[in-house]
């Protein structure tokens, strides 16, 4: 219920802040986007989608954190970073 | 697909996995709060990497598990009127009423569509205005800003043949309630990592506090999973009841500003009765007085309707933490997916319809093996 997909705006539209709709690219599929929450963000931006809204635009340095709390830990130290 | 293949890896969530097992000195009962986390758990079989002393409970983070049956008999109510349009999520379809659930309705003529936002609803009231729409509006501090801008723009664009059914619940109060019971086995929560990213997680501190209890905000790829697994582990072992926040990549302190003050301008704070659990107080959204005429029991007078659970249903202690699904004789046998007892068999985060999804006979051979135990 609480699922919100991260996708890719390829597009903004809109000029009324509350309705500034973007298309976004979900792995190949594209819908229409509520952007209103997410004022911040620009095309090329990852937002998290729930039920047609943007709740969040993904921070890319911060993503990395997982592997780096992994590698800090030494249970990293075999594996390549990954490539995101 | 960016942002999720990659927290799925095997080698990594095996580091996550020995790392906590390096820490674990005791045993630690963690509940993940969210149904999508549970959701995760149980496919990806992150349990079963963890180390035996570490046990996760399923909480009571399911909207459609935790919406009380005389709300989904007002759903009914309202559903079967034939100037009525009822939209709603897909999953709140299957949860039985009292007498029936809403495909019946829809099966007998009733117009009911299933909607992917509550804004779709919305363009369904502008292309039917001699009809009706009703929305179902379920859910957590998620949903809310999609629900309250639905709203908000009905009243707006003066869209006046438009309504919601409101069910929307609060998590903080929900993990207060589990905390106070006498009853409680929970020593750290993973926190709903998409709840924060709308709220931010400032309201956690006191209740971390209070209870002195760790609470780690958490996402729901695998990896995220164990990673809040394993720094509520850490503090545990080191006595801390501090919040953290594993899922930076979404969740900041404050939250999403422009989301919470839709919110408060459209929603107020309401007591709100969890199914299986009770009336929590001050647990739930309720629509403010200038936007009341939006919603739908006044507007099709199904105020003051009552329900009993089916008395063999557990789900209350299952979303409590307090049994696990196969814990219940009907488990799998008088309740499934297709003929469910109780909303924690329907949804598919609800932490029975989990297990007998992924853990079907695994899960008796389970309960048998506990039972000697």
């Amino acid at each position: 219920m609480c699922l919100a997909v991260p996708g890719k705006i390829i597009s903004i539209s809109g000029d009324d802040p509350l309705l500034r709709s973007g298309r976004v690219n979900f792995g190949g599929i594209i819908k229409e986007v509520n952007l209103g929450y997410t004022p911040e963000a620009n095309v090329g931006d990852y937002v998290l989608v729930h039920v047609g809204f943007a709740i969040s635009t993904v921070d890319e340095a911060e993503a990395e954190q997982v592997f780096e709390y992994l590698r800090e830990m030494g249970e990293l130290t075999e594996l390549e970073a990954p490539s995101i | 697909m960016k942002y999720v293949d990659e927290y799925r890896g095997e080698p990594e969530a095996q580091g996550f996995a020995r790392a906590i097992s390096r820490i674990t000195t005791r045993p630690w009962t963690i509940m993940e709060v969210c149904g999508g986390q549970t959701h995760a758990i149980v496919k990806f079989g992150i349990d079963e990497l963890l180390p035996k002393q570490v046990e996760l409970v399923h909480g009571p983070g399911c909207p459609v598990c935790v919406t009380p049956l005389e709300l989904i008999d007002k759903a009914i109510a309202i559903a079967s009127r034939p100037e009525v349009i009822f939209c709603s999520f897909g999953d709140m379809l299957r949860v039985p009423g009292s007498a029936k659930d809403l495909l019946v309705v829809k099966a007998s003529g009733g117009d009911v569509r299933i909607v992917y936002s509550p804004m779709d609803a919305l363009k369904v009231a502008q292309a039917n205005p001699s009809k009706q729409v009703v929305f179902f509006a379920v859910g957590f501090e998620t949903t809310a800003p999609a629900n309250a801008m639905a709203v908000f723009q009905a009243d707006n664009q003066g869209i006046d043949n438009f309504s919601i059914l409101v069910s929307h619940v609060l998590v903080p109060p929900a993990m207060e309630a589990i905390l106070s019971s006498a009853i409680n086995r929970v020593q750290g929560f993973l926190a709903a990592g998409h709840v924060c990213t709308v709220m931010g997680y400032e309201e956690y501190g006191p209740i971390a506090a209070k209870y002195q209890v760790p609470i780690v905000v958490t996402g729901f790829e695998p990896l995220d999973i164990l990673q809040g697994v394993y720094m509520c582990v850490k503090q545990l072992e080191e006595g801390r009841a501090e919040v953290e926040n594993q899922y930076t990549r979404s969740v900041r302190r404050e939250g999403n500003l422009p989301a919470q003050e839709l919110i408060r301008d459209v929603f107020r704070i309401v007591p709100r009765k969890w199914r299986g659990v009770g009336e929590i107080p001050q647990s739930g959204l309720g629509l403010r007085e200038k936007y009341q005429r939006f919603d739908a029991e006044d507007r099709f007078g199904v105020t003051d309707y009552t329900a009993e659970e089916s008395p063999e249903c557990i789900s209350g202690l299952v979303l409590q933490g307090v049994k696990k699904p196969f814990e219940c004789s009907a488990f799998g046998t008088r309740c499934t997916p297709e003929q469910p007892l109780g909303a924690t068999m329907v949804s598919s985060e609800g932490a029975c319809a989990a297990y007998y999804r992924y853990r079907g006979v695994r899960a008796s051979a389970l309960a048998a093996a506990t039972k000697e135990i």
